[in-house]
């Protein structure tokens, strides 16, 4: 029976999500490894969660954005790259800062606006940056990542081949969401990194809406945006964002071949926000129905049915990891309660480098000082 | 004698040994912008740095000055040192997001992860008859922003030093030149030599009034300095800024208590403006020493008119910082 889904005309959306099966489990990649991404999914639905939660408590403020639906995208593009991979990516970051290996206390009191958050409390939910893991932020203003995320690629050729004259052989991830393929940044950036071949990958996490605006409504072309790589002479994929193993193997071949050509690509990664656009959305704009058709299809969902069916995990496995997770997010919780408010000194602190006048310098936040111990 | 010499050069070859020297010391360092490479750059700055460094390291970009903004500044969160050409400052305006969003805010957003030592550079100010879009005075307008610095170099011996300084400078800094100074010749030594940020140079001494300045207007400071000398028998203390952040406000404190008179001279836009900033602090560190409000002279609120007598009239020129130092000692 042919479901037509509401609000959302665009056969491009139309033809994902949904309560199709997941792909086979990727071969050549240990079990162990395709249960550490599921359980990394299932810590940020947990995170996420608890984020509202507190958030409704006021233990959050400011504008803030949830990953929730969105977590095989962040989970299978990390899996894709090496931890050497530079990452960039817009507001919708905490899932990100998680798949990339920041501790979920650090995530949880950058939020809480407390001294442990990674930017010790002064970027907040849009700006989870981690340099261990080489997380280059969480950005608050639409498409401006996408210009920076092209310098990035441009300095790892530039250290790679100029300075170190060997290979360019890092690429980097530059994410951005469906609303700031409007923004004339992208536009510019898309051509500076065709010219000058830059290992930079774009992912537009297309959810379908900016805010309430979906995207046929603010996009040209929205049923095929590959059209959009092509006015640069980039190679484009569309791949299936609500399945953790569809992202795993797309972007892994997509990353490699990118890589080893030193040229920027372009991902239409389609997938969906079940909840509003930050937490003061009623969203008016579209279907229960809808929604319902996209958390059919969920992907924490698929990939449990796959590990059970394969024996990788049984029912007891995954009920003691979502325990884990939910302690782990307490914990953080906890923790993010407990971590100190800024002292007002770091008010004039992370200025500038330099001491002067009132600035006193900068040094780095506590989280990456215990990674250096 | 001739070995004691000092060789004159223009203000552009100044900035141009600026870059290629620290280029040579540090292979981090670059060259950004429109028509910086084969086309020798728009203003011959850049002149002959293809050649020697190579279209790897002096790049040409398409007209995206918010793009190459941007991109520089994520190449500098790597750690990468770029220097980024605005052809003119003007045209900055449309990378407003990348330069004062992203450059100056970085390390704070990043709670000190993520600094971003870049250089933003090109023409600052009146051009001559380019029309209000492409004559910007951006230094009231981006002043105002905490985590950049900017410098403003009134010479060729002034461009070099504080060049180097802003290259080597671990934020980000705007560095304004002028159109109208580049063919000005000055005295540069070959021996290499920095000049710190925050350290205004007294170009006269006087007893009577000072007179603080920066950039370009520094020059009709000086003019009107030796007309008030010649023919109002007053002797004014110039004194060039430098750097607007860091802003040496002791040399001008020491210098107004001295003078008690003070007048700022700053090519932009009065409101809100490098100038209301410099008068408001001498108003508050030097308040009884003053024999007379801080006077100002700046551009004429209006957007900058093509005639060339309109220009003129408009900018700041020596008649009318003469006039308003004779106000300032209450000889007007
Ligand atoms: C330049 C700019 N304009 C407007 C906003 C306000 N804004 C924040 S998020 C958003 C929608 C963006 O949607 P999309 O890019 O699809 O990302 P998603 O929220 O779906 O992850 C808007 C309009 C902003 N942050 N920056
Ligand atoms: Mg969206």
């Amino acid at each position: 029976m042919t479901k037509t889904i509401p609000t959302i005309s665009s056969t491009s959306i139309r033809s994902h999500g949904g309560a199709r099966a997941s792909r086979s489990l990727p071969a050549g990649v240990p079990p162990d490894t395709i249960v550490k991404w599921f359980r990394d999914m299932l810590l940020i639905r947990e995170f996420e969660v608890r984020t509202m939660q507190a958030y409704q408590e006021k233990k959050i403020g400011g504008f803030c954005h949830v990953y929730i639906g969105q977590e095989a995208v962040a989970v299978g593009c990390t899996a894709a790259i090496r931890p050497d991979d530079p990452m960039i990516t817009a507001y919708r970051d905490h899932g990100h800062a998680l798949a990339r290996g920041m501790s979920s206390r650090h995530c949880m009191a950058e939020m809480f606006g407390k001294i442990g958050g990674c930017a010790k409390g002064k970027g907040g939910s849009m700006h989870m940056f981690d340099r261990a893991n080489n997380l280059f932020g969480g950005h608050g203003i639409v498409g401006a990542q996408t210009a920076v995320g092209t310098g990035l690629a441009f300095a790892t050729k530039y250290e790679d081949e100029v300075i170190n004259g060997g290979r360019s052989d890092r690429v980097t991830l530059c994410f951005l969401g469906d609303g700031a393929l409007n923004q004339g940044v992208l536009h510019e950036a898309m051509n500076l990194a065709g010219l000058f071949d830059l290992p930079v990958i774009f992912v537009v996490e297309n959810n379908g809406y900016s805010m309430g605006t979906a995207i046929e409504r603010g996009t040209t072309m929205a049923h095929d945006l590959s059209v959009k790589a092509a006015a640069y002479g980039f190679d484009a994929i569309e791949v299936d964002g609500m399945d953790l193993i569809a992202v795993y193997e797309d972007m892994k071949a997509f990353c490699d071949s990118c890589r080893a050509a030193s040229r920027p690509g372009f991902v239409d990664m389609k997938t969906y926000r079940y909840k509003g656009h930050s937490m003061s959305d009623p969203r008016k704009y579209r279907t229960r129905e809808e929604e319902e058709h996209f958390e059919s299809g969920d992907p924490i969902g698929k990939l449990r049915d796959v590990l059970l069916s394969a024996g990788v995990l049984d029912e007891a496995a995954v009920a003691a990891m979502q325990k884990e997770v939910r302690a782990e997010v307490k914990d953080a919780l906890q923790w993010s309660e407990e971590s100190p408010a800024p002292g007002i000194d770091e008010l004039y602190h992370d200025v500038y480098v330099e001491r002067w006048g009132p600035y006193t310098g900068t040094s780095l936040p506590e989280m990456l000082r215990e990674e250096k111990r | 004698m001739s070995a004691t010499a000092v060789r004159e050069i223009e203000f552009r070859d100044a900035l141009r040994e600026a870059m290629s020297e620290e280029m040579r010391r540090d292979p981090k360092v670059f060259l950004l912008g429109e028509e910086v490479a084969e086309y020798d750059g728009a203003y011959k700055v850049s002149k002959g740095m293809l050649a020697e460094f190579g279209p790897r390291r002096i790049i040409d970009t398409p007209i995206s000055e918010n793009g190459f903004a941007g991109l520089g500044i994520g190449a500098a969160m790597m750690g990468l040192r770029p220097i980024v050409e605005f052809m003119s400052w003007s045209f900055s305006l449309v990378a407003a997001d990348q330069i004062l969003n992203n450059a100056p805010k970085m390390l704070y957003m990043s709670g000190g992860q993520f600094g971003c030592p870049i250089v933003f550079r090109g023409n600052d100010g009146a051009g001559g008859q380019l029309g209000s879009t492409h004559s910007w005075c951006v230094e009231s307008l981006y002043a105002n922003v905490p985590g950049l610095k900017m410098a403003i170099p009134s010479n060729p011996y002034d461009a070099k030093g504080l060049l180097k300084t802003a290259i080597r400078d671990a934020d980000p800094v705007f560095f304004l030149e002028s159109e109208r100074m580049l063919s000005m010749k000055g005295e540069v030594p070959e021996e290499e030599y920095l000049i710190p940020f925050g350290q205004a140079a007294i170009r006269r001494t006087g007893e009577d009034c000072t007179i603080v300045s920066f950039g370009r207007p520094v020059h009709f400071a000086m003019e009107a300095a030796e007309t008030l000398a010649a023919e109002d028998g007053i002797e004014c203390e110039v004194i060039d800024g430098r750097t607007i952040r860091p802003l040496d406000l002791d040399t001008i404190v020491a210098s107004v208590r001295k003078t008690n008179r003070c007048v700022v001279v700053d090519q932009s836009w009065s409101f809100a403006s490098v100038g209301s900033e410099v008068a408001a602090q001498i108003s508050e560190h030097c308040f009884d020493d003053l024999d007379n409000h801080v006077h100002r002279v700046h551009a004429d609120d209006v957007p900058a008119p093509y005639a060339s007598n309109l220009e003129q009239e408009m900018l700041p020129n020596p008649r009318k910082i003469r006039s308003a130092v004779l106000s300032a000692c209450y000889r007007a």
